[in-house]
């Protein structure tokens, strides 16, 4: 029984058509725990429905272990599980932490296409204040599912 | 993103009460869904505390 329906396949199909370039989902989990997180093994189910409707090569799944694989969990900076690294032609710090799913299901696939464009789609304002920042920032944003 | 539910213990520690909230630098909170430019402006903070 797959996760998104017949409706949502197609939309999702439709939305990474207009994927420029090739973006991989780095998945954390729990392979090797008998007792995977809760919601770990659906988000990783949900990732690998997603990456199954991109046009081919496009959108790859790459799934780790959270506490067998220390190098890819320091290399990404993850620190709680599930997450989700969305990197494209250079990782922009994206990460998604808990099951993208309700509105966040929306913001994951508009991440993948704008990663994959490697265009933020910010105004000129925006990139000239930014650019400005010289430290390392931490921008956590939380929501709910619904 | 961070799915608050999922983390309760972290939507505790940044006293996440609604959604979105934003937490840059474990220091700044925005309330809501903000703009681009306040964002900005929120973000220009960590320059100068």
């Amino acid at each position: 029984m797959p996760l998104l329906n017949d409706k949502i396949q197609i939309e999702v199909r439709k939305a990474l058509q207009n994927m420029a370039g090739p973006v991989k989902l780095v998945m954390f989990t729990q392979i090797s725990n008998a007792l995977e997180c809760e919601m770990c093994s659906e988000t990783k189910a949900l990732v690998e429905e997603i990456a199954a409707l991109s046009p081919a090569g496009r959108l790859s799944v790459e799934v780790h272990d959270f506490l067998d694989d220390q190098a890819a969990t320091e290399q990404y900076k993850v620190d709680k599980i599930p997450a989700i690294a969305v990197v494209g032609a250079q990782d922009y710090g994206i990460r998604f932490y808990g099951i993208p799913s309700g509105y966040e299901f929306s913001s994951l696939m508009d991440d993948i296409v704008t990663v994959s464009k490697a265009e933020s789609g910010l105004s000129a304002a925006t990139k000239a204040a930014v650019a400005k920042i010289d430290r390392p920032v931490h921008i956590q944003v939380y929501v709910t599912p619904t | 993103m961070v799915e608050a539910t999922e983390f309760p213990h972290l939507a505790n520690k940044y006293q996440v009460y609604g959604v979105p909230r934003t937490v840059i630098n474990e220091t700044l909170h925005i309330e809501g869904a903000v703009p681009e430019p306040m964002l900005v402006n929120e973000l220009m903070k960590v320059l100068d505390p």
